[in-house]
């Protein structure tokens, strides 16, 4: 098939940018999208221009670093799915597809579709983790945790950190990816010590950086490509207001 | 003025300092022996570590928390987005929770036999005993391992294991456990002993009177070459399998930092014993440009079928039972659909080369779920691999439930790397090696869920006491750069960098990387011979010779520039290829992963020679790539008696 496609062309951070069209040809339907973008920028290469820059590690959907928005929709059209495990079979001879880097304060542009998404690291930062300093643990079955939190723990813990909620979210919110690390840790008896401290500071540094908040627009988990649900933004918040009625602990939960 | 390397080892002088007494004392006695650091000292050391990977990332969280100032540095954007993610399957450890008969000894012992005798005992050892730990570890940081309704951990069996041993979480182990290492490492840098430079690159190490005493980096957003120093460098920057191209290995796996420090000095162990996984998808065309792996945890469930008959082209469901052959069950009774995976993955390639392949270009074989859907339901499949089902369909567009998927190996993991000795030291004092980019565990083939394991071992429990023993005899020097040593690296790091850009050829990097990933795929994949492996030592070199006057580097050094820095992976990929395919033909046996075809018993299975090869091959290198200098060092192996491996 034969696609056309729309790329969002920016040098640098700062730079200007703007779409530039380019025509994919014979594209077959086994290909993944990024491997359709291989063939065009094999292309740009031979004839001297450069290609274009999007990020991408593990094709598998795993990684995270993957993602940019094609029509309107970050990572396409297909839920569920990261762009790098999306195949060409969902799109037909013909298409016009727009693609443009994720579009969030938080996450300046840096090249092309490459955004700076380190704001996500300092939302883990603040409290995204259970201290527990290597050699410390008790044997791992000392520890029970029912089933079905565990399951529920997973849910929220199979986040890639991609950013798609964010870009999705009219506000450029971050509640999603940070409702998700706060259940998954708060779901196991391990993580309850930390449990007040660790919603309120995670919210509080989400707050810190560019991100919007939170007016339940629903669109971070129709783009999210690990269906991470919203019900554990509602956790999140029930927590924050549990939070709220405790006094914080120690000064720094990020201690040595 | 010129860069300096490490002093070359002596001859014969390759000693892996392991220490002496009964195997299961081994490593409390190295504790005891260790000297330490005062804790109020610790702060003045600088570890470079290099790689958030599971044994970077558990390394740098670990130094860090016991109060060394550690800088890490990793190309992704983010430490969490190390390849070690990608792990599907699970992890070993040696809990005996089953009451199944497993202990320390029983891992160690399928770790060495698994390994087919190229491992070292000691390090092995430690390895099985370590284990447990990690399973602790990694539960008290919220990692969300399978459960049981009761509440305690599920487990299953695993490749080449007749006991229950592997811990898992869903198909996403691997990402769970880095995760974990992640949160870890972020605290750290929350607490101020870990500073992290994401999107950074190492391109070269530094060495100052024959120690490791630094890096030279690209920012890889702004083309910066930086000097960092620090009084010991770790590297755990993963394996080297894409140097096949296609492989299950993340895009941007590559050799670079093992590759430039084998040229400052380091030995480099075993570098032609690779892994070949059999659970694959296969290639689908010209455009491919990974291939993912399909846990072999679905062999526990799946049965690996071909048609008897060669050329047979019906559609599986058209193929009556008793016209289809379940190869892996028929030689193998008592392991069947879980033979190792080099066992299985030379099956596989020889019903193919007979013909009996399936799918488009003969290149696969079934692995069915028929009978396990018939006696469990297709619910309970769903439940332990959903999401493997789920990614096979997004990539081949077809239902697993209903149709047998289809399976061919890849390349997959690299056993070989730096060599090092107990204590995870290369032969450049302070330089450690940890995870897939050291040899020390798996010898010639390593079995399923274990690389983990061996992963956060490093990580967590080895690292951090043989860096203090190490440091604990150096004086703190500081991170001053301004050492002429560090200029001169820098320099030529930086004429590196213009050299690529100066080339300005007309062929991508790609196309470079795909050739060489012909060769040696072709030439030294899953079966190699003499002929072979000396054409690919004429046409690696012919390759490099192009690459340096055909390629084009757009664009400049100064900018986030994604030819470039594959311009200069590719270019150590291909000389660390020539080195590999050395090896392997210097190994004229067949052990584990490798197997060469003039060593083979009657019924084709590998046949090993203990008198002349129970070595590791540790190669130095001369300032020639096609004359490296091999040395030995011996394996002995006292606790696990040699004999042919048979899983039969
Ligand atoms: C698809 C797949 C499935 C697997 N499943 C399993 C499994 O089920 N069980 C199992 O035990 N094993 C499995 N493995 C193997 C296992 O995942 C790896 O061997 C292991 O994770 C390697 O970890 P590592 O820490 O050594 O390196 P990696 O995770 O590869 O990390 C390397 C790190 O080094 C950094 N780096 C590399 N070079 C540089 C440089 N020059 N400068 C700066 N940073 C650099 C990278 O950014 C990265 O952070 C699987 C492997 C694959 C490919
Ligand atoms: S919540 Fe979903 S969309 Fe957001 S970062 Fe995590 S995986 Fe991506
Ligand atoms: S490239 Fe890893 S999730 Fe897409």
């Amino acid at each position: 098939m034969n696609l056309t496609l729309k790329v969002w062309r920016q040098k640098g951070a700062g730079a200007p940018g703007r779409f530039v069209t380019y025509e994919a040809r014979d594209v077959s339907p086994a290909t993944s999208f990024l491997e359709m973008l291989d063939a065009v920028n094999e292309g740009l290469i031979a004839r001297g221009e450069a290609p274009i820059a999007f990020e991408h590690d593990c094709r598998e959907g795993i990684c995270g670093s993957c993602g940019f928005v094609i029509n309107g929709v970050p990572h396409g059209p297909r839920r569920g799915t990261t762009v790098c495990q999306l195949h060409m079979r969902v799109f037909e001879d013909g298409d016009v597809l727009t693609l443009e880097p994720w579009r969030a304060r938080a996450f300046p542009i840096l090249k092309d579709l490459v955004v700076d998404r380190s704001a996500l690291d300092r939302i883990i930062q603040a409290g995204g983790f259970i201290s527990a300093p290597t050699g410390s643990a008790p044997d791992a079955n000392a520890i029970l945790a029912p089933k079905e939190d565990a399951e529920r723990a997973f849910d929220a813990a199979a986040c890639i950190g991609c950013g798609a909620c964010v870009a999705a979210c009219p506000n450029a919110s971050a509640m999603l990816f940070t409702a998700a690390k706060v259940s998954h840790l708060g779901l196991f008896p391990q993580g309850q010590p930390e449990r007040w401290d660790r919603a309120r500071d995670m919210v509080r540094a989400m707050d810190g950086e560019a991100f919007g908040s939170c007016t339940n627009m629903r669109e971070c988990e129709a783009a999210c490509p690990k269906e991470i649900s919203i019900a554990f933004i509602a956790r999140l918040n029930r927590d924050l207001v549990k939070a709220s009625f405790r006094p914080r602990r120690a000064a720094a939960a990020a201690g040595v | 003025m010129s860069t300096e390397t490490a002093v070359r080892p002596r001859e014969g002088a390759l000693d892996a300092r392991v220490p002496p007494g009964p195997i299961e004392r081994k490593w409390e006695r190295r504790r005891f022996e260790m000297k330490l650091v005062n804790p109020a000292n610790r702060r003045k050391y600088t570890i470079l570590v290099v790689g958030t990977g599971l044994a970077g990332g558990a390394g740098a969280a670990s130094l860090g928390e016991l109060g060394y100032n550690v800088k890490c540095f990793s190309y992704h954007d983010s430490p969490r987005r190390a390849h070690s993610i990608s792990a599907q399957g699970g992890i070993n450890a040696a809990k005996n929770y089953r009451n199944d008969g497993d202990s320390v000894f029983r891992l160690f012992y399928d770790t060495v036999k698994g390994g087919d005798f190229r491992a070292r005992e000691g390090n092995v050892y430690r390895l099985a005993e370590l284990s447990g730990n990690i399973i602790d570890q990694c539960v008290a940081q919220g990692v969300p391992f399978a459960r049981e309704y009761g509440g305690l951990l599920d487990t299953r069996s695993f490749g080449g294991a007749l006991v229950s041993r592997t811990f898992y979480a869903r198909g996403q182990t691997g990402q769970q456990l880095l995760l974990g290492a992640y949160q870890a490492l972020e605290r750290q840098i929350a607490a101020g002993t870990v500073r992290m430079f994401p999107r950074t690159e190492m391109l070269d190490l530094v060495v100052v009177d024959g120690r490791a005493r630094g890096i030279v980096t690209r920012n890889l957003v702004t083309g910066a070459i930086e000097a960092h120093a620090g009084d010991a460098v770790v590297l755990a920057t993963g394996g080297y399998a894409n140097v096949f191209y296609l492989s299950t290995n993340a895009k941007a796996s590559n050799a670079t930092a093992i590759w430039r420090a084998h040229r400052r000095g380091a030995l480099f162990a075993n570098p032609c014993y690779t892994q070949i996984h059999p659970t694959c998808i296969p290639v689908s065309g010209e455009h491919q440009s990974k291939l993912t792996l399909m846990s072999e945890s679905l062999r526990n469930d799946g049965r690996v079928w071909v048609p008897k008959r060669a050329g047979d082209t019906r559609p599986p469901d058209r193929i009556p039972e008793a016209e289809r052959d379940y190869y892996l069950e028929r030689k193998y009774p008592s392991y069947g659909n879980l033979a190792p995976r080099d066992i299985s993955s030379r099956a596989a390639k020889e019903v193919c080369d007979q013909g009996r392949g399936v799918g488009p270009g003969g290149r696969g074989v079934y692995l069915d779920f028929a009978d396990a859907i018939a006696r469990f339901g297709e619910d309970k499949i769903r439940e332990r691999y959903g999401n493997l089902f789920d990614m096979y369909e997004r990539i081949t567009g077809e239902n697993g439930y209903k149709v047998p998927m289809r399976i061919y190996p890849a390349a997959h993991y690299v056993m070989g790397g730096l060599w090092v000795d107990y204590d995870l030291m290369s032969t450049i004092p302070g330089l450690f090696v940890g995870g897939e980019a050291n040899f020390s565990d798996h010898g010639a083939n390593r079995l399923g869920a274990s690389a983990l394991m061996q992963g956060l071992a490093d990580g967590y429990f080895i690292l951090p006491y043989t860096l203090g023993h190490y440091l604990a005899q150096v004086t703190p020097a500081g991170d001053d750069t301004r050492v002429p040593a560090f200029d001169a690296v820098r320099r030529e790091v930086q004429d590196g960098v213009r050299r690529l850009l100066a080339v300005g050829g007309s062929r991508s990097v790609d196309s470079f990387h795909r050739d060489l990933g012909r060769v040696m795929w072709e030439l030294c994949g899953m079966a190699r011979n003499d002929a072979g492996l000396r054409k690919a030592l004429a046409e690696i070199p012919a390759l490099r010779e192009d690459f340096w006057r055909n390629v084009r580097v757009l664009e400049s050094g100064e900018e986030l520039n994604q030819s470039l820095e594959k311009a200069g992976r590719v270019a150590d990929f291909l000389e660390l290829a020539e080195l590999l395919v050395l090896d392997a033909l210097h190994r004229t046996e067949s052990c584990g992963g490798h197997f060469r075809e003039e060593s083979q018993t009657e019924d084709g299975e590998a046949r090993r020679d203990d008198e002349r090869f129970a070595y590791v091959a540790a190669w130095e290198y001369t300032g020639t790539l096609s004359q490296p200098r091999l040395h030995k060092e011996p394996l002995a192996f006292e606790h696990v008696h040699l004999a042919t491996r048979s899983y039969k």
